[in-house]
């Protein structure tokens, strides 16, 4: 990457709608897609007399979260009232966490660009307060006309906010990709940005070096990024776009009221938003509906010792263990749980990491994609395809005839024993393909002259010849052998 | 033959029980009685005979079919219209709620049904239960039985009145900074507010949720006792509601006072406080003493910041309790046409003169809609408590307002915690004074609140308090004793309640009847 005149920094304010049945504070289902005020209740709808209890679930998936994302948790939170009129917000107010949230200092590791050293990005807090509904604005005809859809209204999410520590728009989206696959992992979160259940704003300005020191632009907060990339996108803009204004009249942080912009997904570009919408006074008091939470020491313990191996463990773990590189334990471990389980399974059974890999990007992922499953319904047991990986690597089979075998398990299933003799792949005695070779290499003095003078692919005639005198023999095995009686003549 | 109407709550279940009469009978009785007084006192926001009287059916068919029956089985009970009861109008006495029908049951009126009570109807309040008076009402003025030229307190003043003018036995109310026990002891009956989380909030239209709590009236302690029964008890659906087992009250009443420990505190016999309400109260405390209890005097340094403390924390969270009445959802919503027609001649107005700022600057169609329905929806009394509220939660002025009264609530919590070291219950004067005329108070908010100066300290602190008759003045206008005692200690009130009634007889006496004063009544 071109060194830029400016530094970018950026911190990010991410929602999670966390993976309960019920909503936050009554029994209301979260489920997504339910046609419009469908799942409500009094309660969730703001009803005069109804009183919000809390959903226990909720509060153990966000102590799981705060655990793993290595927070200081505390052993005494409260709820408060955060006041503001909204039509989607029934109450007047949405229930959150203010000045004693769930838990509060904590990191997440992210894989660095230049695959040196991780990259920590420190989190600030991580609270858990309940959704608003959605207004639905009709903008048809020329006349305003909103409707309100207050199913999500009450469904829990976990706002995690982070220090300004990242430094560019794709670490911004590695961190979200990192972050997402770590509540992924946990099963706190699915975090799909097309359904709202994960949402980000980011505040970003540029640190640029000048004769009188570190100038520091004005912060603008950026809505309304719908996907990971759009994070990219709309940060990169965004950056420049500062650095231009900046160029232009010099304004710098605290010379300008703070500012929110909202992404234009088709005009690429960040526009201003009204600020008159901003300016509000949330007068946040402890709510007087709802007890304190204490969380004891032991079951803080209790939940860390729950969290079993994160992302970052299975990437150390898959390089350190099996031999893989930062790329391939990647590839596995971003597909999550379940696939980095087979993977582990199947690189015991065959004894290979970076085969067992290979097979699973591939082969199996291939099939996974293609049919739309998970991992977890792929016809072939690990162990199974790790016997096949093991007759590949000790020669019984040639990598195609490998292909072949996963093809008909696949399609019939049985052992892989079977799969060969239907296949009517026969083994060959070792001995008799030394021979064969022996006698192809007497016979064929013009190509192994042109083996010896560094012609390699000659070879490629002599395994031709062999399999042509007996179709079963391991091309592979053939060329080795051949290799080793010229390297000895 | 005695009239159902004199009967107390115990007296008419016993009746009831015996087969004496069917609750359909008393049913009748009651609606009957409530039609002929209630058009003088206006107790009643509304009143359900039909509802009543097939509940009743259904207690007398269940009698019958000799099924078993809940405590209350056929006894008629009102219930403060801030209660929500399904499908029927709660109003709050509020504009604002004037037509909205409740989707759900409050948990008290889910336990009188079960408990076979017969709901009869709802009873008038100060809007959202904001008041002492029962006059900021958007409705009408209730008035009180002894004199109907007087306010029957407030907030519940039609649940005291309806009880007073002896329409029903029992009646159940809210209480957020006296709200029960204010109009009790005004109207000459006896109120009871539970310590906090005692009684499920839910369904409980909140005014101030971290002081209100639901409580009973009753002509005498043992029916609120009888009452608190079946209203008291652990309900999931209210977080601060207690998980604690409810006494069997009513069997609790007999006890012996000997040896009773009754604080009181000297500043509650000082200036402000009327003469005649002094002696009464001083009266009930010497008829405590004959009977073997012990008078002790206890301090109550921090009492005197109570009411300020109360008129920051009840307004604030008020402020955001509320919020939710705007317009959208349900209730009262200004006229739409006519708020886009004034939005669109405003803006046609700073088009013509030029002024593009303004035009930038004008409020949205949203905003109005909000104002305008708030502004209409919510009598005065209401949008000052709002205001208040708002201002002490603002930023800058949190610290100064409300958190400096959370700290004086902790600081009165702790008086009452060293008093209740040495004593069992507190006594004194439910108010400073007996009921005060109509509109006598209303332009002069200040004095309204601090009526509620012996009262609040209670729901400061989450205790159960009590108000029963001790008296009355010469002018005939009842005299109200207030007790206090320590958290869940409802019995211990009961008792000394009871005690007091068992040699007294001024929770018996009952104002004359209003059916022929109503044609000298104006307004």
């Amino acid at each position: 990457m071109a060194a830029l005149p400016y530094t970018i920094v950026v911190g990010l304010e991410v929602h999670v709608q966390l993976l309960t049945e019920s909503k936050l504070f009554c029994g209301c289902s979260t489920k997504f897609g339910a046609p419009p005020n469908t799942q409500t209740c009094p309660v969730c709808i703001g009803m005069p007399g109804v009183l919000p209890v809390m959903n226990a679930k909720a509060f153990a998936l966000a102590l799981k979260a705060a655990a793993a994302l290595n927070c200081h948790i505390a052993t005494f939170t409260k709820w408060d009232r955060k006041n503001y009129y909204y039509p989607d917000l029934p109450k007047g107010y949405q229930i959150s966490q203010y000045d004693l949230p769930l838990c509060r200092d904590g990191w997440l590791d992210v894989p660095s660009e230049d695959e040196a050293e991780d990259r920590r990005i420190r989190i600030i807090r991580v609270h858990l307060e309940e959704d608003a509904g959605k207004s639905l604005h009709d903008e048809k005809a020329g006349r305003a006309d909103s409707r309100i859809d207050l199913n999500r209204a009450g469904t829990p999410l976990l706002e995690i906010v982070t220090y300004p520590d990242i430094r560019s728009p794709a670490e911004a989206k590695t961190f979200l990709q990192e972050l997402k696959l770590l509540l992924n992992y946990l099963e706190v979160s699915d975090c799909n940005m097309q359904e709202g259940s994960l949402r980000v704003d980011a505040n970003i300005n540029l640190h640029i070096p000048t004769p009188q020191g570190i100038a520091a632009t004005p912060i603008v907060e950026v809505k309304n990024m719908n996907s990971f990339r759009a994070v990219e996108k709309a940060l990169a803009y965004e950056a420049e776009r500062q650095w231009g204004v900046f160029q232009e009249t010099g304004r710098k942080l605290g010379e300008v009221p703070k500012q929110t912009r909202g992404w234009d997904e088709h005009a690429e570009v960040t526009r201003p938003q009204r600020s008159k919408e901003e300016s509000s006074d949330y007068r946040y008091f402890p709510e007087p509906d709802l007890v304190p939470v204490t969380v004891t020491p032991e079951e803080i313990e209790r939940v860390q010792a729950s969290l079993g191996e994160l992302p970052a463990d299975l990437r150390r773990r898959l390089r350190r263990d099996y031999g893989l590189n930062a790329y391939d334990a990647d590839v596995l471990v971003n597909q999550g749980r379940s696939t980095v389980h087979y993977f582990l399974r199947l690189a015991d059974v065959c004894g290979d990491g970076k085969a067992a890999a290979n097979w699973i990007q591939q082969d199996v992922l291939r099939v996974v994609h293609e049919r739309q499953i998970s991992i977890t319904d792929f016809p072939i047991p690990p162990d199974t395809l790790g016997e096949v990986i093991r007759m590949v690597r000790g020669g019984r089979l040639d990598t195609p005839k490998g292909r072949q075998v996963f093809a008909h398990l696949l399609q019939h299933g049985g052992r892989p024993q079977e799969a060969v003799d239907a296949l009517g792949f026969k083994d060959v005695d070792d001995a008799e393909v030394q021979a064969l070779c022996r006698e192809l290499v007497d016979a064929n003095p013009k190509v192994v002259a042109e083996v010896r003078s560094g012609k390699e692919k000659a070879l490629g005639s002599l395994v031709g010849q062999a399999k042509k005198r007996n179709p079963h023999v391991n091309p592979a095995r053939v060329k080795e052998i051949c290799l080793e009686l010229i390297a000895r003549m | 033959m005695e009239s159902f109407w004199e009967l107390t709550a115990r007296e008419l279940s016993d009746k009831l029980r015996r087969g004496e009469c069917s609750a359909v009978e008393v049913a009748r009785a009651c609606l009957d009685r409530i039609a002929a007084e209630d058009a003088t006192v206006r107790a009643f926001l509304s009143v359900e005979p039909d509802w009543a009287l097939s509940q009743a059916e259904e207690v007398d068919r269940r009698r019958r079919a000799g099924e078993s029956l809940g405590p209350l089985a056929g006894v008629p009970v009102a219930v403060k219209d801030n209660l929500c009861v399904q499908g029927r109008v709660t109003s709050c006495a509020s504009r604002m709620l004037a037509h909205f029908r409740s989707p759900y049951d409050a948990t008290v009126v889910d336990r009188l049904l079960k408990a076979g009570a017969i709901i009869v109807g709802k009873t008038n309040l100060d809007e959202f239960a904001m008041g002492g008076s029962t006059e900021t009402s958007a409705f009408q003025f209730t008035r009180n039985p002894w004199d109907v030229e007087r306010i029957p307190g407030g907030s519940s003043g039609g649940a005291a009145a309806c009880v007073a003018a002896r329409m029903v036995p029992l009646s159940v109310g809210s209480d957020t900074g006296g709200s029960i026990r204010q109009p009790a002891a005004l109207c000459g009956i006896s109120g009871l507010k539970p310590t906090y989380g005692r009684v499920s909030r839910f369904g409980l239209v909140a005014f101030a949720s971290s002081l209100d709590q639901i409580g009973p009236l009753a002509q005498s302690a043992e029916d609120c006792a009888l009452l608190l029964e079946v209203l008291a008890g652990h309900d999931p659906r209210d977080a601060t509601s207690l998980d604690r087992p409810v006494p069997r009250y009513a069997s609790e009443l007999e006890g012996a006072i000997k040896g009773l420990r009754i604080g009181w505190v000297p500043e509650h016999f000082t200036e402000g406080l009327d003469g005649e309400v002094g002696e009464a109260v001083r009266e009930a405390l010497r008829i405590y003493e004959d009977l073997g209890a012990e008078l002790v005097e206890v301090a109550s340094p921090h009492a005197r910041y109570a009411v300020a403390a109360y008129y920051i924390i009840a307004p604030s969270e008020a402020s955001s309790n509320l919020a939710r009445y705007d317009g959208v959802h349900y209730g009262y919503r200004t006229d739409e046409k006519a708020m886009l027609a004034d939005l669109e001649e405003e803006r046609r107005l700073l088009r013509e003169s030029g002024d593009e700022a303004a035009l930038e600057e004008i409020d949205s169609a949203l905003v109005r809609l909000y104002r305008r329905s708030r502004a209409g929806g919510f009598g005065a009394e209401v949008k000052r408590r709002i205001m208040l509220g708002t201002y002490a939660l603002s930023a800058g002025y949190y610290d100064a307002y409300y958190l400096k009264a959370l700290k004086v609530r902790r600081l009165i919590r702790q008086d009452y915690d060293r008093a209740f070291s040495q004593v069992d219950v507190i006594a004194g004067p439910v108010t400073p004074s007996p009921a005060f005329r109509l509109g006598e108070k209303t332009s002069d908010p200040l004095a309204m609140y601090l009526f509620d100066l012996y009262t609040v300290g209670a729901n400061l602190a989450g205790l159960p308090a009590m108000a029963i008759p001790c008296g009355f003045s010469r002018e005939g206008l009842p005299i109200g004793l207030h007790l206090q005692a320590p958290a869940l200690e409802e019995v211990r009130l009961l008792r000394a309640a009871h005690a007091l009634q068992r040699n007294t007889d001024w929770h018996r006496r009952r104002p004359g009847s209003h059916i022929a004063a109503r044609s000298e009544l104006r307004g």
